[in-house]
């Protein structure tokens, strides 16, 4: 393009011409969403606008990014997996149970993780060999989830294994702040799956189910083992959540994680995943919790307002956010 | 000869067979746990009895999943209908303590009557999401869900609201014709449903758009209109349900109310045959279905096994009914199960056409 001009745009001309890509937008409005409910935020309460707020959000909702990364690669395929809620109270309770039961805490890990990917495999092979809509094969799992949980115990089980305690409190400093091992383990999964959708074959084929799986199919991609590898994913990393929960509340407790899920999909959408599939962004999920988490900050700071707005206040965000992607689709199409 | 033959059938055709069968092998359980499981007796001129409780723990979700059943049959889903049924229990129970004298009949109807309102407006705005705006209706209604329960403690002011008024808690423990009055209510929507829909062409017209909205529409289907009926009466079941549910405990808890009462309704529905791809809907599968849930719920304490339980149980009846309904898994264990007669074809091949035609639709 530049060749047809006769002189060379200055670099001020190509900042003032330059328009993002439409496939960034919901990205750019989510991440405009935060710096402006942090900037009205920090101008309205002084102790907002020091770094380390930023920082607690991301420790203070590790577990959810883990979650809502999870479920970004089911939401790209088109699918909803509705049983992370439960999965995340699941490991919670496994991880408190075996500890309590002197397991070294490597083996209790291995252990959640394991059994979360399991339950994602079993999902995804239900939902992909046996045409039932993920809907109701991931309804089963949250059932399936929850109950186990129960049975593991009804009451609740704290965790007091020192290696496990000092892992959820070992800090790393930089400079005058802060941050925790969980938020970096949230924030390499981010990166991750972030390298995975975008670079990899894999990925790529996650984007092209969600677009269009018949045409996926007849592509000769491999969408067996894409659309059942992202429920696994999605299990490994509900129980990855359910560590970083476990490691942040300290216990296990059948009654953990109610309407996570919920949380989950709702950063997601905010994040600018279309929930038809095909589009969107590990990075937006992020965003997404982060919009979700400084919103949680804002009402905490303000102190007037009861904790209740929060669901709210998210479901209004969802509202605005679905109907935008509707038009925007509709005009496209 | 060839009649009962035909009559043989027709009953092992009958898309009702495989839920009351599930219902009957449930209740046989619980009676070789417990002999004296289906015993009933009179006392002060109600029934009594396990048998009874179960038909009145079954009112909520029956209520629920009959709006929901048509909601499913128009290709739609209603994943709000907890978040409705908490808000309709904070309502009247807000508006019963607010009012001047807590205890008078007038007070418990205007209170019921406000709720009810304001749950078939908020089903009339998720009606208006999905036919109007043509959102999904998994995703309309999830605003709904994430949103409802924070609105219910905006009513309540996120306390828990306890009433005293004796006709409001007659809606969950009174009895009318020694039958809980619970019942009788689900039982009355569910009859004013069956006339509704199939004594006219109200549910041909629904399953028409659960098949087709397009083409419905084209044939002169007001597919709209229908629509956003649909999810007005699911909105206003939720309602009638988060009443019951509040007036059994005589208060509001804004949390806990109707919690997953969305996905008991669900199963029910998809237990009593209901194709959750749309197209075709069996009220009387999903009375069945929410009977089968509620005796499910009395059976697990009733075998020695703890009542938290429950959800698993549920999960393995969720996977089973899914794979007894899905096309795949049955051409799977067809397969596997008769191989060789391939000349005694139309009899086994001919029921599940329909359904492969109807999922795939």
């Amino acid at each position: 393009m530049s060749t047809a001009t006769v002189s060379p745009a200055s670099t001020w001309d190509r900042v003032r011409t330059f328009t993002p890509p439409g496939r960034y937008l919901p990205l750019i409005a989510t991440l405009a969403l935060f710096i402006g409910l942090f900037g009205v935020g920090g101008m309205r309460y002084d102790g907002l606008s020091d770094p380390q707020v930023l920082i607690s959000l991301l420790i203070d909702n590790a577990f959810l990014i883990v979650l809502g990364v999870g479920m970004t690669f089911v939401i790209l395929t088109g699918g909803i997996d509705l049983s992370v809620g439960s999965v995340v109270a699941l490991s919670t309770m496994i991880a408190a149970k075996t500890l309590q039961m002197g397991w070294s805490p490597y083996l209790s890990i291995a252990a959640v993780l394991l059994t979360g990917t399991v339950l994602g495999l079993l999902m995804g092979l239900l939902i992909h060999y046996f045409d039932i809509q993920p809907f109701i094969a991931t309804l089963a799992g949250l059932f399936l989830a929850r109950g186990l949980t129960y049975l593991i115990s009804v009451e609740s089980i704290s965790i007091n294994d020192p290696t496990f305690t000092s892992l959820a409190f070992k800090t790393v400093y930089l400079g005058d702040y802060y941050v925790r091992w969980t938020a970096i383990i949230a924030l390499a999964t981010v990166a991750v799956a972030a390298f995975v959708l975008a670079r990899t074959r894999f990925g790529r084929t996650v984007y092209a189910i969600g677009g269009n799986e018949s045409s996926a199919m007849l592509m000769g991609l491999r969408v067996a083992f894409t659309k059942v590898g992202v429920y696994v994913i999605s299990g490994f990393c509900a129980a990855l959540a359910g560590l970083l929960f476990a490691l942040y509340i300290l216990s296990g407790n059948s009654l953990h994680a109610i309407g996570m899920e919920l949380d989950a999909i709702a950063a997601v959408v905010i994040g600018g995943t279309l929930l038809t599939g095909g589009r969107g962004y590990v990075v937006g999920s992020l965003l997404g919790v982060l919009v979700l988490g400084i919103i949680k900050t804002l009402i905490s700071f303000d102190g007037t307002l009861s904790s209740y707005w929060i669901r709210i206040i998210t479901g209004v965000l969802l509202l605005a956010f679905v109907v935008v992607q509707r038009f925007a689709t509709r005009r496209r199409s | 000869m060839t009649e009962t033959t035909t009559r043989v059938q027709r009953v092992l055709r009958h898309p009702l067979l495989w839920p009351v069968l599930a219902l009957v092998v449930l209740v046989l359980v619980n009676v070789v746990a417990r002999p004296s499981f289906l015993d009933v007796r009179m006392q002060d001129g109600h029934l009594y009895g396990n048998v009874i409780d179960i038909l009145r723990n079954s009112a909520p979700v029956m209520l629920v999943a009959l709006g929901m059943t048509l909601v499913i049959a128009t290709r739609g889903i209603d994943l709000s209908v907890g978040a409705i049924a908490a808000i309709a229990g904070a309502v009247a129970c807000t508006r019963i303590v607010g009012a001047g004298d807590e205890a008078a009949l007038t007070t418990a109807v205007m209170a019921v009557t406000y709720a009810l309102v304001v749950c078939i407006v908020l089903g009339a705005w998720n009606g208006l999401l999905v036919s109007v705006l043509g959102i999904q209706p998994i995703i309309a209604t999830l605003i709904l869900m994430v949103a409802g329960r924070g609105i219910s403690m905006a009513v309540t002011d996120g306390q828990i609201t306890t009433v005293n008024n004796p006709f409001f808690s007659d809606l969950a423990s009174g009895f009318v014709l020694t039958l809980p009055l619970a019942f009788l209510i689900a039982l009355a929507v569910l009859a004013f449903t069956a006339v509704l829909t199939r004594r006219t062409a109200l549910g041909m017209l629904i399953e028409a758009v659960g098949i087709n909205p397009e083409a419905s529409r084209l044939a002169g289907v007001r597919a709209r209109t229908i629509i956003w009926t649909v999810y007005a009466f699911s909105g206003l079941c939720a309602g009638m349900a988060g009443l019951v549910i509040a007036a059994n405990t005589n208060s509001v808890n804004a949390n806990s109310l109707g919690l997953w009462i969305e996905l008991d309704a669900i199963l029910a529905v998809v237990i009593g045959g209901t194709s959750l791809a749309g197209g075709r809907f069996s009220l009387a599968g999903t009375f069945v279905g929410a009977i089968f849930i509620a005796t499910l719920a009395r059976t697990i304490p009733n075998i020695g096994i703890p009542s938290e339980i429950n959800y698993l149980f549920k999960a393995i009846v969720v996977i089973a009914v899914c794979l007894l309904q899905s096309p795949r898994a049955r051409a799977v264990f067809r397969v596997r199960r008769t191989p060789r007669p391939p000349a005694a074809g139309p009899a086994p091949t001919a029921e599940p056409a329909p359904a492969t035609a109807g999922v795939r639709a």
